[in-house]
């Protein structure tokens, strides 16, 4: 391709990125609401400006903080001011929301609402992209990536535990309902999981034999990518009359809990929906270990399964990886769904939510579903880094 | 070398499938016999709220209109994203991607209707964000991966850069395009059937209908219909994506 | 016709052409040659401007190649590369019209022009106008690439390591065809490559290139005869040079009389190709003809003499 010469005289005074994102933050800050105010649950909001949402001389402490981030956004600072300065908005986003949320509560109502609003959103999404783009300038090394992760997730149980957002609406929903919000929890971690474990445990196996007899393998990944793209309502109402049937006749069926509506048809449509990617990637990973690789082991005098052990599998591992981030991934937004069908999750609060047009309930559903698999991104892609660091060792 | 059209083994049970579900949508009464045993205390067998072609219609109707919306957004960022004067969005471009794709289609739809109310609109806004990701990644790749030494030949046989883009950039991606407008289709159809939750009327109506009254033979027979649509949809776009990859001058990998 | 003046390219502080200057007469073939990272390529594609010299100036028939917008000025300056990077999506015909249609030429014009082409590359118009660069061995992609470079008659003519891909006896056919259309258009060629037999074969001019630094350019006769550093001494390979010389002297000086069997070989054959010939041919003589009439004979023995050391 063609480069330009005249590169080096481009590098111009400000970071067209930033200037981006500041941009965005500065809109958000003068021109959208903070907070949304609502008299219940249920009822329209309305909106109030960072300077109306806050007390005494807070909105000036936010103005000034906005102003900053957004100067050294613009700038061509180093990435670790511009990681500073990111992070210092976020933090200050997180306060300032919290405090608009107990300044605006009328005290004693019961049924009033305060929630973020747009602009506290938007803030959110360009502060969140901007601290992404700092931490890559960075070049993070992988577990410099998770430690990250973890410092933002203390950041966040902080705020939660330090009960500065308790007024706000979703922790008000929380906390009606905290004890089914744990259970739920983890139902929707454990489908997620699980499923993802029982495909690695019949899948990889399933990849090694069919690597071996190429006629199946066509006709087994023909199948696998038919029912990868039935969608997972689908699929989920195709499995109900069958087990249906199974928990009513087969003995003893009910007793695992095998019934038309309930886990089960979770369980095994995410099973099945886990098949293709830990299948194709555990086949496209040993794929890529070389013939000359395989015969130097041989020649070394290794049996088929130290080969497997010491040589192949260490060396497909990075791909099979690959596939059970996407699983990982995929299942945590799919287990969604189980809320439809009684297999519970968070999809339970998101369904009630879209049901009673309660906004905050579907938050309550959806943010920690939207955190859960980002982080399991975050960790996975750190994880592939490492599988792949080892390897050219 | 090649043949003209390669028979895959899988042509024939989809036009088989294709006829199928044809049939039941023209006459759903005359099964209904098939999905009566299904049924409890004499219910319906078949779903008659609304008929069954008109969802089906309409389903693929928010799908096309979604889909095709993602399609003119995110080629069109992505060719933006990779000229000169884009370039330096392009990994703030790449990191919304990836950040959207951890988000479940399911709360991308849930997080809409309050904007929108109930309805069609957010499911047709969530069709189209959840479009774009795939189709904008397979545009980049396409654009930016594909067959260097094409692109260089076409800048030293003194193309400008546009001339480059409409005569050898594109119509080499098409087939990663292609494939990256099947995977948002496919997606879209899933994000379609749930969206009867907030409304729209598709075929999800079928099953939440089945799934609230206990009847699994409306459960069943909209499960059916939407994957049926789902493969059919899947193996129609492998089929533009062959006929694109040949006329890229890419033998089919099979043949 | 094309002048380098003090031309420098870096890359970061590295430099990866350093101060080259260097005249490319009309109608020349000048090949630089110099081993992998010398900077040829970055040389090369600095002519048509895929790469901008940090300092210096590059003159195409007396003007400044920048007074021209690039893409303009690439339509009228050839270019082919070792991977040929033709368009998988287009048809042979499509290649090679290219730059002709980007001119805007007339269809008849262009089709005309592309059967023109594809006969003096030796295929058949009918058979390989229509077909995808994916149904063309090797060796025809490269002849193709080169037909394409060739379409619009450019005058100069720029080509990376053209026939670094092809097997030694396609290579050499290539060879003698990039000779034959050099003769018949007058194209000013650029040619980079890191094989010095195919420099002292085909240059008029041979560069040697070294860390980015022209050390030789001279005639190739001037390039063997006297090396100018020990770097271009090894280049020619230090038994070879002799066996050079072969390749740069025609078998008509050493003529003698008598007779030999089989077919004759032409006097103006080089004295390397009538011994590749004579080993093949399992000939002890070949009968040298000159103007269609046998006119003597050479021998192994004494082209073997010729090869065996410095005179
Ligand atoms: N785009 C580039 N960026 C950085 N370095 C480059 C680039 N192109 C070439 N170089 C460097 O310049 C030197 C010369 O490269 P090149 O001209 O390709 O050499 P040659 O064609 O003789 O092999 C090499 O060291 C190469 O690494
Ligand atoms: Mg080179």
């Amino acid at each position: 391709m063609a480069e330009p010469a005249f590169a080096a005289s481009r590098r111009a005074l400000i970071d067209p990125l930033g200037a981006t994102l500041a941009a965005i933050v500065a809109i958000a800050f003068l021109f959208q609401p903070l907070m949304l105010l609502r008299p219940n649950r249920i009822a329209p909001a309305q909106g109030a400006f960072a300077w109306e949402a806050l007390p005494g001389l807070q909105p000036m402490a936010c103005g000034i903080i906005t102003a900053l981030v957004v100067l050294i956004l613009i700038s061509r600072a180093d990435a670790r001011l511009r990681l500073a300065a990111a992070v210092a908005g976020l933090v200050g986003l997180g306060l300032a929301v919290g405090s608009g949320a107990s300044h605006l509560l009328p005290p004693g109502s019961a049924y009033a609402r305060v929630a973020p609003g747009a602009g506290a959103w938007l803030a959110l999404f360009a502060l969140s992209l901007a601290t992404g783009d700092a931490l890559v300038r960075l070049r993070l090394s992988p577990s410099g990536r998770i430690a990250a992760l973890v410092v933002a997730a203390g950041v966040l149980a902080g705020f939660l535990a330090s009960g500065l957002w308790s007024d706000l609406s979703v922790l008000r929903e929380y906390a009606s309902r905290s004890d089914a919000f744990l259970r739920e929890l983890w139902v929707h971690a454990g489908l997620s999981v699980f499923s993802l474990l029982a495909a690695v445990v019949v899948g990889v196996p399933l990849a090694m034999l069919l690597r071996r007899v190429a006629t199946l393998r066509r006709a087994a990944l023909a199948a696998l990518n038919v029912l990868q793209t039935i969608p997972s309502m689908a699929l989920f109402g195709l499995l109900i009359a069958p087990l249906a049937w199974i928990g009513a006749h087969v003995p003893g069926a009910a007793a695992l809990g095998i019934a038309g509506i309930g886990v089960a048809p979770a369980f095994i449509a995410l099973f099945a929906y886990s098949l293709l990617p830990i299948v194709g990637s555990t086949i496209a990973g040993f794929e890529a270990v070389s013939e000359r690789t395989r015969e130097a082991a041989d020649a070394m005098g290794m049996t088929a399964w130290q080969k497997l052990l010491r040589v192949e599998l260490p060396l497909a591992l990075p791909v099979i990886l690959t596939g059970v981030r996407i699983v990982l991934v995929q299942n945590i937004g799919l287990s969604v769904i189980a809320g439809l069908v009684g297999g519970g999750g968070l999809g339970v609060f998101v369904f009630q939510g879209i049901s009673q047009t309660a906004t905050d309930l579907v938050l309550l559903g959806a943010l920690p579903t939207v955190a859960m698999a980002f982080a399991a991104g975050i960790v996975f892609d750190a994880l592939i880094d490492l599988s792949r660091r080892q390897e050219t060792r | 070398m090649t043949p003209a059209a390669p028979v895959t083994p899988a042509r024939l049970p989809t036009l088989l499938l294709l006829v199928c579900l044809m049939a039941f949508l023209a006459m759903p009464e005359a099964f209904s016999g098939l999905f009566a045993p299904l049924t409890r205390n004499g219910a319906a067998p078949i779903y008659t709220q609304a008929p069954l072609l008109f969802l089906t219609l309409n389903h693929l109707a928010l799908v096309a209109a979604g889909t095709l919306a993602a399609t003119i957004a995110a080629v069109g960022l992505a060719i933006a994203t990779t000229r000169l004067a884009g370039l330096s969005f392009l990994p703030l471009a790449r990191a919304v991607a990836n950040i959207g794709q951890t988000f479940p289609p399911v709360a991308v739809l849930a997080l809409t209707v309050p904007i929108f109310g109930f309805g069609p609109v957010p499911t047709l806004v969530a069709l189209f964000l959840y479009g774009l990701l795939p189709i904008f990644e397979t545009t980049l790749t396409g654009l930016t991966e594909l067959a260097p030494e094409a692109r260089e030949a076409a800048t030293a046989c003194g193309m400008t850069e546009t001339q480059r883009l409409m005569k050898v950039e594109l119509p080499l991606a098409l087939p990663l395009i292609l494939s990256g407008i099947r995977l948002s289709a496919v997606i879209a159809l899933a994000t379609a059937t749930i969206g009867s939750t907030v409304a729209a009327s598709t075929l999800g109506e079928v099953i939440i209908s089945g799934l609230l009254t206990g009847n699994t033979a409306f459960v069943l027979q909209g499960g059916l219909v939407v994957a049926a649509l789902a493969i059919l949809l899947n193996e129609g776009f492998m089929l533009l994506e062959a006929i694109a990859a040949r006329r890229a001058g890419r033998p089919s990998a099979k043949g | 016709m094309i002048d380098f003046d003090s031309v420098s390219r870096l890359y970061g502080d590295r430099p990866a052409v350093a101060d080259v200057s260097l005249r490319v007469g009309t109608g020349e073939i000048a090949v630089i040659v110099g081993t992998s990272g010398s900077g040829k390529t970055t040389l090369l594609r600095m002519v048509n401007r895929l790469v901008e010299p940090s300092s210096g100036r590059i003159l195409i028939g007396g003007r400044d190649n920048r007074t021209l917008p690039a893409h303009a000025l690439r339509r009228g300056i050839g270019y082919a590369i070792q991977g040929h990077g033709l368009f998988p999506h287009r048809t042979v015909a499509e290649n090679i019209a290219t730059v002709p249609s980007l001119l805007g030429w007339d269809a008849k014009r262009i089709s005309a022009r592309v059967d023109e082409l594809l006969s003096l590359f030796h295929l058949d118009p009918a058979l390989f106008r229509d077909r995808m660069p994916h149904q063309l061995s090797g060796g025809q992609q490269q002849r193709i690439g080169v037909a394409r470079a060739l379409a619009a008659e450019p005058p100069v003519l720029l080509m990376d390591e053209p026939f670094g891909a092809l097997d030694p006896i396609i290579r050499e056919k290539a060879q003698e065809d990039l000779l034959a259309i050099q003769k018949a258009y007058g194209t000013t060629i650029i040619l980079v490559t890191h094989d010095m037999d195919e420099a002292l074969h085909l240059g008029t001019r041979i560069g040697v290139m070294d860390a980015g630094r022209l050390v030789q350019y001279d005639v190739p006769h001037a390039i063997v005869a006297a090396p100018a550093t020990d770097f271009v001494r090894s280049l020619l390979g230090a038994g070879d040079r002799a066996f050079h010389l072969l390749s740069l002297s025609t078998v008509e000086e050493m003529i003698e009389s008598g007779e030999a069997p089989g077919a004759a070989i032409p006097a103006d054959m080089s004295m390397r190709a009538a011994l590749s010939e004579s080993l093949w041919s399992r000939r002890e003589a070949l009968p040298v003809a000159k103007d269609g009439r046998v006119i003597g004979r050479v021998t192994r023995a004494a082209l073997e003499r010729r090869g065996a050391g410095p005179q």
